[in-house]
């Protein structure tokens, strides 16, 4: 069983939900991102979203394009990324950790050996923003033989006929995209997320992720209440932008800051009480 | 969208994309989950549409009496006198309404966009002529309309900026990045995913996901079935080269496709080389790019080494992107076209060329296609034919010239 199976699998029978906090990879540096990655599981997140940093993040909001754009600037290279999953699994065996970007950096290292390279780092699932099912032949070998799940997307825009399609090669779990739109803008209302859960289960058996939009503990509580993990992004990121200096550099402030943040989120999801199904 | 374009046989080079989207390993689909459903069903109207005599009806109707086509082929007699080499024609289609190619494809997509029911239109825009076509036919058909254009592009193209506003459009200026083309058509994208439930995007050029290649290219080859009867009843056969300017290569694809399966005719595709092929400041992708993924398609890109896209460079605006439609990637890889660059300074000498020998004041992405063509010309024989797609007219670039001759408006 993989890791994100297996994490999921333990949260059922606690009956809670999952909080999956973001941290983009050398934003605003690599250390200071491996210490938020380091910090993370013990501030409650119970699996972590690392972002891959792309020039053309053309799906995301502002506020993640600028995290990308800082993960640049602080060097970031898919090499890089790598090297600080391995040092995060120096210390951490149980956390999963999902590789989110976009499909460019992985075609430039090379699909076969990034799934390779990627596995031996520790890195259990992807997820590839803009390789939707009928591109997504490019990683489904390699990633499948390498071990590593595929992260499937699923937006309000597919429709009840396309869902086979989309749930078809995933695996891990499915990240609900709420809304339409960007990262980090609007939030899905209760109603939204009431309409679109009951859709998607029947569609799949596998743990469902909400994102986009969600940037507080009431809002993560409601996720979790409707689905089985929140992920959280945006508003980490903010937090993380207003303890830089002014020259865009990490300050004394920046970690404890964003895992405090996370902590209330956690705290929020973990209160929420769900019933074991099945 | 001649009906022997739909018609070509397996083995034309006319046939592609295949199912998926694809010109050999170029193209595809690589948008978010959100739009894929969008793509799927644009693929459906779209093919409805070619199906549909009336739709056809509609666009001639609107391409003669509003674009003002069949646009001329020009002799060019002083410029071929000049040259002293093959004899120089010109497509004339600058002289289409709005001053460019690009209404060809705005008109056929705009017609698409209220048979699909939408009421709100976004683009993205380099040089500003595909922002002032979109906003042209919104303001035609009473459509709202958002203009995405990079911060720079903003600055250096005032005249088409105001063009649009006076149009009625919503010009948004993007800062991210070097605030070109690329940029622009990344927020151009946020906005469409945003407001997926009443928004088409129309996509000024031959790039972006499928079926976006293959319509624009459709749309544009009226440009070269003109062309190929025109030439016929000018000269009695076809020419020797044709000439193209490429930034996203929308124009290019349009002249060059319906000669993809007449071997003899040479299709030459100029690249804004910038400060040079190999100064690090160009936009030339095919020759100094590679093959990736970007804004919806697999096609050469100018990226570094791990795949992070990087800045083009040229002083025209509308070929200031660091990628190409993916049927030309395709086109080079098989050899059926070659590509070449064009400097900055050459693209600056053809202008002014052109406009001294012929009155005409060609953009200075069609100056790019000049620059070749003038630099060919005289190793070929007086009986050899070259046909320049004069792309757009210049009006817009005066400033730009004007400060790059050290001349104060």
């Amino acid at each position: 069983m993989s890791r994100i199976a297996r994490r999921f699998a333990t949260l059922r029978q606690q009956g809670r939900g999952a909080l999956i906090p973001y941290v983009e990879a050398c934003d605003p540096d690599y250390d200071t991102s491996l210490a938020i990655l380091r910090g993370m599981p013990g501030a409650g997140a119970d699996l972590i979203e690392v972002g891959v940093p792309f020039s053309d993040p053309s799906a995301d909001g502002p506020t993640i394009q600028k995290a990308a754009l800082r993960g640049l600037k602080g060097d970031s290279t898919m090499k890089r990324v790598l090297e600080m999953v391995t040092a995060f699994r120096d210390g951490d065996d149980e956390t999963p950790i999902i590789l989110m970007g976009y499909t460019n950096p992985i075609e430039a290292y090379g699909p076969e050996r990034f799934c390779v390279d990627a596995k031996a780092a520790g890195v259990d699932g992807l997820i590839v923003v803009d390789m939707p099912p009928e591109e997504a032949d490019l990683l489904a070998g390699p990633a499948a033989a390498a071990g590593l799940d595929i992260i499937r997307l699923v937006a309000p825009t597919t429709p009840d006929d396309r869902l086979p399609v989309v749930f078809n090669g995933a695996s891990g779990f499915v990240y609900y995209v709420s809304i339409t739109g960007v990262t980090g803008t609007r939030t899905a209302s209760t109603d939204e997320l009431a309409h679109a859960l009951p859709r998607l289960r029947r569609a799949t058996d596998l743990p469902i992720a909400i994102g986009f939009g969600i940037r507080t503990p009431e809002l993560a509580a409601n996720a979790v209440r409707a689905a089985d993990a929140a992920v959280v992004a945006s508003a980490l990121l903010n937090t993380l932008e207003g303890t830089l200096n002014a020259d865009g550099r990490a300050t004394a402030r920046t970690v404890p800051a964003v895992l405090e943040q996370l902590r209330g989120l956690a705290d929020a999801v973990h209160a929420v009480s769900k019933t074991v199904s099945k | 969208m001649s009906a022997t374009d739909t018609q070509a046989g397996a083995n034309s080079l006319r046939s592609g994309p295949d199912g998926r989207g694809r010109f050999g390993i170029f193209g595809g689909r690589f948008v978010a989950e959100t739009l894929m459903p969008l793509l799927l069903e644009l693929d459906d109207a779209y093919r409805a549409a070619q199906a549909d005599p009336e739709f056809r009806r509609e666009l001639d109707y609107y391409l003669q009496d509003y674009v003002g086509r069949p646009s001329p082929l020009w002799f060019a007699r002083r410029m071929t006198e000049q040259l002293g080499g093959a004899k120089i024609y010109m497509k004339r289609e600058e002289l289409n309404h709005t001053g460019s190619h690009k209404l060809n494809n705005v008109m056929g997509q705009i017609l698409l966009a209220r048979r699909m029911g939408r009421t709100r239109i976004v683009a993205e825009t380099g040089a500003g002529q595909h922002g002032v076509a979109t906003a042209t036919v919104c303001a035609l058909f009473g459509m709202k309309c958002a203009i995405y254009m990079g911060a720079t592009d903003v600055e250096r193209q005032k005249p088409n900026v105001f063009r649009m506003r006076l149009l009625g459009a919503e010009v948004v200026p993007v800062t991210a990045g070097a605030g070109t083309l690329k940029d622009a058509m990344n927020e151009a994208m946020r906005d469409w995913v945003t407001n997926v439930h009443d928004t088409y995007f129309l996509v000024g050029t031959v790039a972006g996901p499928h079926p976006y290649p293959q319509m624009v290219r459709d749309f544009q080859s009226i440009i070269g079935v003109e062309t190929k009867e025109q030439i016929v009843a000018a000269e009695g056969r076809l020419p020797d080269a044709i000439v193209a300017a490429i930034g996203g290569g929308s124009n290019a694809m349009g002249i060059f496709h319906p000669f993809l399966d007449d071997p003899e005719v040479r299709l030459i595709g100029v690249e804004a080389a910038g400060c040079g092929l190999d100064s690090g400041r160009t936009a030339a992708s095919i020759e100094r790019g590679k093959p990736g993924v970007l804004h919806g398609n697999r096609t050469y890109l100018l990226q570094d080494a791990d795949g992070q896209i990087t800045e083009a460079h040229s002083i025209s605006a509308g070929l200031d992107y660091p990628g190409v439609g993916p049927e030309h990637s395709w086109l080079s890889d098989i050899g059926r076209a070659e590509y070449v660059g064009a400097t900055d300074q050459e693209a600056l000498d053809a202008f002014q060329l052109c406009t001294r020998t012929e009155g005409i004041i060609p953009a200075l992405e069609s100056a790019h296609a000049i620059a070749y063509a003038a630099k060919i010309a005289p190793g070929m024989g007086k009986d050899q034919i070259i046909v320049i797609n004069i792309s757009g007219r210049g009006d817009k670039d005066i400033f730009t010239v004007a400060e790059h001759l050290g001349v104060k408006l």
